[in-house]
Parts: C-alpha cells; sequence; structure tokens
C-alpha cells in the first residue's frame, strides 16, 4: 500500500525538485585528465563480469574502454604489452572516511562524524571532505579509482555519503563523480546508543534505535504528502496554496524514500539487519549496503532474497561486541547465494590501500570451506558489485565496451601479498605510474616535509 | 597433505577423536622445506623428529618409529612458530568491553611495578583463534593509559596453558605524542619526569611528598637499570634519539616499538644495538610523529643492520602480522629476512631463543607447517606444534563456521554443535 501510494508521489517530487534552482546544488566540476587512446595487449584480464580472458587486449579511447578481448588490435595507439600481467577494473571502496578523517588525524581535521544530534540526514560528507588527504594518494597506489565517503556511525542517521574519482583536486566538487547518487549513511547498534546512551539521551537501546529511526520515517512520509498537496493546489489554482518550508533532514530522508538516494547500512548483527529489512518494508524503501556485517554469514540467504549487499572486511573482529562473532569465511559466505552481492570495504585509509590483498584472504578461505572461487569471481567484490552498492555500475566497476575506461595493470596476479598496482587510469587517463615519479601525486601537506627528505 | 599409510588407522583416529592432551606427543614431519632461521639455514626435502617437546633430529630419511604422528610435507615450508607481536591475547576479549579487558592501568600516579601476567587467561578465545594462523607466541604488552610508564609485560607461549611464561620481564614505556597527555602536555615533560623516576630509583627521595614512585616501583626501575629490557613506543625520529641517549644514561636495553621515522636514525640505531618493532603497513603522515613512515621502512633498516621485528597487528587480528611482514617483503626486505622479522628476531631481541624463533636440536619443538609461503596471504596454516604439541585447528570461529557452513539445516543452526 505504502510503496503505492509514494510511487504516485514520485513525479510530483521529481517536479519540485526540478524546479527549484538548487536541483543539483554542489555539481561535479570533474572533468578527466588528459589522455590518448591506449592499447594494452598479451594481459591476463579479470574483466569484473566473472570472466578471465588470458593473452587479452584491451583499447580505451576517448576516456572509455572501447574492446576487450582477444582478437585483431588497431594499430597507431599507445601500445603497452603487459606480458601477461594482470588487468582488472579500477577498484572502488564503498567505504571510506578520506577526506572527513584526514591524515594527519588531528582534532582540526575530524570531520565525520556530527555527534551533536543523532539524527543527522542534513549533513553532506562532501561539506567535509579535505581534498588534501595524502590518503587518497596511497588509496591510488593500490589501485583505487572510485570511492564513497561517509560520514562516521556515531548517529542513527550519520548523513549524506559522495562518490569520488580518486583524482586529486582543489575541491570535492573537482573529485565528485558526475551523476553518482548520494548515499545515506545510518548506523544500527552499538555506537549510536553508547554516544548518546552516555548521555543518557535518547537512543540508550537497541528499541531507541528503531523507535527514533521509525518516527524520522513517519516524517518524511508526512513531508512527501506536504509537498504533493502543494503541488495538488498549486495546480489546481487555488490562492491559498503556500509550498511547506524547506528542511534539509527531511528533503534527504524523501530522497530515501523516493529511491534517490541509496541507503549505506552499518550494522554488524544478523538479527539486526533482519530488523532493518522489516523496518524498510514498513516504510516501502530498500537497503542498499550493509557495512561491516560482521554477522552478515548468518544471514546470507536473507540479504541476497533481499538484493541487497554485503560490504564487509577480511578478518577485522573483536573490537567490540557486536564483532564478537566475526569469521574469514563471512564474505565468501555473503557471495555463495544466487544473487549474492559481496564487497570488500575498507574503513580505513590503511585497508583501502590493500583490498585486492583482503579479497586474496577472503577467496583463500572461502575456496578452504570448499567453495568454488576463482579470481574472475572474487575481483567482483571489489569493482562490479562495489559499483552496484554505489548505483554506479552502468558506467564502471566491469571492462566492458562503453564504460568508464577505470583500469589497474598490476605487476602480476593481484591475488597477492606481492602484487602492486602498476599502473592506474582515470577515465583513460593515466593517473599513477609505480615506474614514473612524474605520476604520483603528492598532496599539499605533504609537499616540502621533513627538509625534503620524505617520500 | 598426505599421511603415511603405515600408521593411517592411528592417524584416522586421532582426525575423528580430536582429543588432545597436554601431553607431548612423537611427531614426524616428512620432507619439509625447512625454514631453521639458524646456521643451518634452509633445508630441503628434511624430516624433522620430534618428541619429549623437543626437535630430537632434523635430518633426510630418518626411520620412523611406529604409533608416531606422521606429517608428508612435500616439500612445504615449515617454520618456527611465528611471533604475534606485542599484544593484549589472553589480557583482553573484546575491546570496547571494558570488564573484559585488563592490559593497562589506568591510575594517575606513576606504577611502572604494575605487571599483566597476573591478568593473563590462556581460555581467552583468542589464543587458538592466533595460535592456528601459526603463531606460537606474542610478547603481553602493559598499555600506558594513566601515565608514561605502561608498566610490565612478559612473553607467553599459546599453548593455552597455565603460566606458560617465558624469559624476562619486559617494562613498557610511551614517549612522543602518545604520552604528551600523561606528562603535563609537553613531550618535554616526559623526560624530565622520566630522569626524574630513574633518580629515585637510583636514591629515594627523603620527602615522600615529593616522590614520583613507589617503594615497588623504585625496585622495578633499579631491576632495569642495570641491562633491563625496556619497549619504549615512540615514532618521530628525533625522539628516538632521545630514547637512545636516555637508555645510554641509565644503562637500559632499548627496544624501539613503532618506529615509523626510525629509518631516518637507522645508523645511530644500529651503532646503539638498538632494535626495531615495526609495523611496515604505515605510510601515513597519521600524526605529525611519523611523517616520514614510508613502506620500506624495514627494508631500509635492515639494510643499515638494525635488528627489526613485526609487531602491530594488534590482539584479535595478530594473524595480520604475518601480511604486515609479506608488504615488508613487498617494499624491498628480502623474503628470509621478513620471515626472520616473525621468528628468530624477536626470540633474540627478547632472549628467548633458547625457547622460540628457531628449528633446531634439542630445542623446544614450536613448528609450522605452512600451505606455501608462509608471508602470503593465500596461504595458512596446516599444522601448528607449539612445545612438543600438535595444536588442533580448532578456535570459536572455526566453529561458528562450521556451524553456518551447512545449507538449509532443518532445525536452527544452535543444535549445529560442530
Amino acid at each position: 500500500m505504502r510503496s503505492k501510494i509514494l510511487m504516485a508521489c514520485l513525479p510530483i517530487l521529481l517536479s519540485v525538485t526540478a524546479g527549484n534552482a538548487l536541483a543539483t546544488p554542489y555539481p561535479s566540476t570533474y572533468a578527466p585528465l588528459p589522455s590518448e587512446p591506449t592499447l594494452i595487449t598479451h594481459a591476463t584480464i579479470l574483466t569484473g563480469t566473472g570472466e578471465r580472458l588470458d593473452d587479452a587486449s584491451l583499447l580505451m579511447s576517448g576516456g572509455k574502454i572501447s574492446f576487450v578481448g582477444a582478437g585483431q588490435a588497431p594499430g597507431g595507439v599507445t601500445t603497452i604489452d603487459a606480458g601477461g600481467r594482470w588487468v582488472t577494473p579500477g577498484l572502488i571502496d564503498v567505504h571510506s572516511h578520506l577526506g572527513v578523517y584526514g591524515s594527519p588525524g588531528v582534532k582540526a581535521h575530524s570531520d565525520g562524524n556530527e555527534m551533536t544530534s543523532p539524527v543527522t540526514p542534513n549533513v553532506w560528507a562532501e561539506h567535509s571532505i579535505w581534498p588534501q588527504d595524502p590518503g587518497f594518494s596511497r588509496a591510488l597506489a593500490g589501485g583505487v579509482t572510485s570511492l564513497q565517503i561517509l560520514p562516521g556511525s556515531g548517529n542513527l542517521i550519520g548523513g549524506r555519503g559522495v562518490t569520488l574519482k580518486n583524482v586529486y583536486s582543489n575541491s570535492y566538487q573537482g573529485m565528485k563523480f558526475p551523476g553518482a547518487p548520494h548515499g545515506l549513511k545510518m548506523a544500527c547498534g552499538e555506537n549510536p546508543k553508547r554516544v548518546y546512551g552516555e548521555r543518557k539521551q535518547m537512543p540508550s537501546t537497541r528499541m531507541g534505535n528503531m523507535a527514533s529511526y521509525r518516527a524520522q520515517w513517519i516524517a518524511a512520509q508526512k513531508y512527501i504528502d506536504d509537498w504533493a498537496a502543494y503541488e495538488k493546489k498549486s495546480a489546481d489554482g487555488k490562492d491559498d496554496a503556500t509550498p511547506p518550508t524547506r528542511d534539509l533532514k527531511l528533503e534527504t530522508l524523501a530522497g530515501v524514500l523516493n529511491g534517490e538516494i541509496i541507503v549505506h547500512m552499518h550494522c554488524y548483527r544478523a538479527d539486526e539487519m533482519v530488523t532493518i529489512l522489516d523496518m524498510a518494508a514498513e516504510f516501502g524503501y530498500t537497503v542498499g549496503t550493509f557495512h561491516h556485517g560482521v554477522e552478515a554469514y548468518k544471514i546470507a540467504d536473507t540479504l541476497a532474497e533481499n538484493n541487497v549487499c554485503g560490504a564487509l572486511w577480511a578478518d577485522w573482529w573483536g573490537f567490540k561486541m557486536e564483532a564478537y562473532d566475526g569469521i574469514q569465511e563471512n564474505i565468501a559466505l555473503v557471495d555463495r547465494p544466487p544473487g549474492g552481492c559481496a564487497i570488500v570495504h575498507s574503513d580505513s585509509s590503511e585497508g583501502i590501500q590493500r583490498l585486492n590483498q583482503e579479497a586474496a584472504k577472503a577467496m583463500t578461505r572461502g575456496q578452504l570451506a570448499g567453495m568454488d572461487i576463482p579470481p574472475e569471481r572474487a575481483i567482483r567484490w571489489l569493482t562490479a558489485n562495489a559499483a552496484k552498492s554505489l548505483g554506479i555500475q552502468d558506467r564502471t566497476g566491469t571492462l566492458e565496451p562503453g564504460k568508464m575506461a577505470d583500469v589497474v595493470i598490476w605487476n602480476g596476479n593481484p591475488f597477492s601479498v606481492y602484487a602492486k598496482a602498476g599502473q592506474v587510469y582515470i577515465d583513460g587517463a593515466l593517473v599513477y605510474d609505480r615506474d614514473n615519479p612524474a605520476l604520483q601525486p603528492v598532496s599539499d601537506f605533504e609537499l616540502g616535509q621533513l627538509q625534503g627528505v620524505s617520500q | 597433505m598426505k599421511t603415511s599409510k603405515v600408521i593411517s588407522t592411528l592417524l584416522v583416529a586421532c582426525i575423528a577423536l580430536p582429543v588432545f592432551t597436554a601431553q607431548a606427543q612423537t611427531i614426524m614431519i616428512r620432507g619439509a622445506t625447512v625454514h631453521t632461521m639458524g646456521a643451518d639455514g634452509t633445508l630441503a626435502d628434511t624430516d624433522v623428529f620430534i618428541s619429549d617437546g623437543v626437535v630430537q633430529r632434523i635430518g633426510r630419511d630418518l626411520p620412523v618409529p611406529q604409533d608416531i604422528y606422521v606429517f608428508e610435507a612435500e616439500g612445504k615450508p615449515l617454520t618456527p612458530g611465528l611471533f604475534a607481536g606485542i599484544s593484549g591475547i589472553g589480557i583482553g576479549e573484546v575491546s570496547a568491553v571494558e570488564e573484559s579487558v585488563d592490559d593497562g592501568l589506568a591510575l594517575t600516579e606513576m606504577r611502572p611495578e604494575f605487571d599483566v601476567i597476573p591478568a593473563y587467561n590462556p581460555n581467552s578465545s583468542l589464543v587458538p583463534i592466533v595460535r592456528i594462523e601459526g603463531f606460537s607466541y606474542t610478547l603481553l604488552g602493559a598499555d600506558a593509559q594513566g601515565t608514561i610508564f605502561g608498566g610490565q609485560g612478559s612473553m607467553v607461549r599459546l599453548d593455552g596453558e597455565f603460566g606458560s611464561f617465558f624469559g624476562d620481564p619486559v617494562l613498557f614505556i610511551n614517549v612522543g605524542r602518545d604520552a604528551s597527555s600523561l606528562s603535563g602536555g609537553s613531550r618535554a615533560g616526559q623526560w624530565m619526569l622520566l630522569n626524574q623516576a630513574m633518580n629515585e630509583a637510583d636514591s629515594p627521595p627523603a620527602s615522600t611528598e615529593t616522590a614520583l614512585l613507589t617503594r615497588a616501583g623504585r625496585g622495578t626501575l633499579s631491576r632495569y637499570a642495570n641491562g633491563g629490557k625496556v619497549v619504549f613506543n615512540v615514532d618521530r625520529a628525533s625522539d628516538i634519539l632521545e630514547v637512545l641517549k636516555f637508555a645510554r644514561s641509565y644503562d637500559l636495553e632499548a627496544v624501539i616499538a613503532g618506529g615509523t621515522e626510525a629509518w631516518m636514525v637507522a645508523k645511530q640505531l644500529a651503532d646503539a644495538n638498538v632494535p626495531v618493532l615495526l609495523d611496515p603497513l604505515i605510510n601515513l603522515p597519521y600524526n605529525f610523529d611519523n611523517l616520514g613512515a614510508r613502506l620500506d621502512n624495514a627494508a631500509l633498516l635492515a639494510a643499515a643492520n638494525v635488528t627489526i621485528a613485526i609487531s602491530g597487528a594488534g590482539s584479535h587480528n595478530a594473524a595480520r602480522q604475518r601480511q604486515m611482514a609479506g608488504n615488508a617483503v613487498a617494499y624491498g626486505l628480502e623474503h628470509q629476512a621478513g620471515l626472520a622479522a616473525l621468528t628468530i628476531n624477536p626470540a633474540r631481541i627478547f632472549g628467548v631463543a633458547d625457547q622460540q624463533g628457531r628449528i633446531k636440536q634439542d630445542l623446544p619443538a614450536n613448528l609450522v607447517l605452512w600451505s606455501g609461503d608462509p608471508l602470503e596471504v593465500t596461504s595458512v596454516a596446516e599444522r601448528v606444534i607449539i612445545n612438543g604439541k600438535l595444536i588442533p585447528m580448532e578456535s570459536r570461529q572455526t566453529r561458528l563456521r562450521d556451524r553456518y557452513l551447512p545449507e538449509n539445516p532443518e532445525m536452527p543452526r544452535a543444535y549445529i554443535k560442530p
């Protein structure tokens, strides 16, 4: 019932937004860096679609992938003989705090958690991003070409996340992935109830968490209804038609209910994830991805049936009670059911540099537990599945003609501790080259430190 | 791995009934690539015979007695049990559950006599979880919470026994950024207070009103002042040089832990014969003490003849120590040096090389048989032997895994008790 009403509201709300001067505020100013048509030959290609191509070629031109496979390569373009080296889609981290918790991690850089109220859907992580965080350069050297920057998990509703292309710019707008939907960071469990419980404030319990979210969805529904009523009156030419007051919090939540904003839900315990799915059904929205999900393996079937991804770690566990049941097969088990959507995420400026190693560990544990997980399957965890989670799967995350040429050439099999990203392309532009210091970006912060001897 | 047919009956019985006694067993590992981490180097296709908790023989084609455990290694690597770094394994169960964590003293008076040993619980879930990943020992650390003195810790063997401590006690001191809030807001204040404390240990103050230490604390520090092992948690190059000066003044055997800028003072460390325990993954300026963090810190230190060991993966994820060493190798450290940084080096640094860190005849048998390169993320420990005991490859994590591996069980999984 509810979802039908919402569907009916959708065009109206969209027209409201469209008629607003702030329809796409803080727009992306990202433009691909200069590129030239480039052909990679004799590569071992993991396409991200589940395929592995041996001794294959990949052509990038106009910032897009124009050819992948065996076959006749066109002449007259810059050609790189990979000599059997491995090529994958650029890696995507769906959970990063680069820029909002930049390095150095001083108080002045602590911009990721607006813990002054448990419900802050009005804040946008992008407004905290410090584009000079040295962490972006390290992630790039690890093969990361796109990443979502999220608010922290101190709040029940933490605010909007933003997806970036991993290029340096003087503004985050210059990094913003064009057209990527916003995410909404929400959090279950211990963090919000600890933060606010210690202040003798709601929520101090898990049931308090739930009551608080539900109140917000009810308010968001009313906000949608109020706008719809105003639109109708206005369309009917009623003189007393006055628009509701614009509310940044409710605007974000309405964006979730009308399907424009993807929910990224920090949740560890299996039972809580199931409860959250019920809440989404109650209010007619969908959860895009559960993040951290240390117990996701316990409900892998439920996640797959609901088309929800699990963005997970290979082995982190035990740092709090809700992370006590962590197992190393978590990612592989979430990947197991038909439709399972497992993602390797970092939540860490260290982990984002080694997503391939984390995937290698998870792949190994899955194989040892009897699951058939070749590299061409596991690579999806940090490419195609991550792109799906962020709503950018039609543009990046796989090596298919027409997709953005976000590509990594590795020095060997990426599922190894010794593997290094050699060359990283974003939209066809070579933005990192391990063999060429001139193509290794350095943030303003690091420039000239330590009497110039660093790095 | 194949097992010898001669004794297959016994092996099947052992596998079916994983009841392991506290007693050491008689075990033969055949045809391994044995990384002795000692003068014998790496031995191809070699057998290791273990009984009474000790490596009895190392050689080729050793005779196989009846009714013993035999493992055919088929050339796979056999290494000493690995070092889990400075950790709180067994003295902390869930980090955020305060009452389950005992690795630090939050008192604001200086209590260097604090010792974490009585808090150690071998029944912690972390002990099996970490050891089945190939780790046979760790250094229990005392974490400075209230003052710049963390207190004392000890080496412990991860055999799950009560009282498996070995080696001399180790004192922990925090200096640099982490400790400035514990010393009046200035790192210069740390040296003022540390010097005052050392002087008190030497000659107690006339009036207790100005004393920093208790009588026990003075006793503790005076014991270390005669060549005791002191771990300094410190990163910045200039602070490391201050540590060297301080250690020289009081005849302390300093060990640097952290040391992200140690490469900048590698020569001074080598000259002073001061080793470094480091996390080779740190390559970001997380704070102003490690602007010089870089991935080849380990390689640069080793090249300058500084003894290095891996530490910093923490307690729950201590198994990441292997990955850390592998990354150091990826960034220039020799592979064998990477292995040494997890085995013989930490054992030598803390004076326990007769217990851990190498495979040698007549020494306690702490061994791991690997599926492949021990530093590779796609390798796993297949067999772990601690003090001559075959460790069951089980933990709370493997039991959770085995509970949830079966698909669509009829009854709730609470009835699946692997």
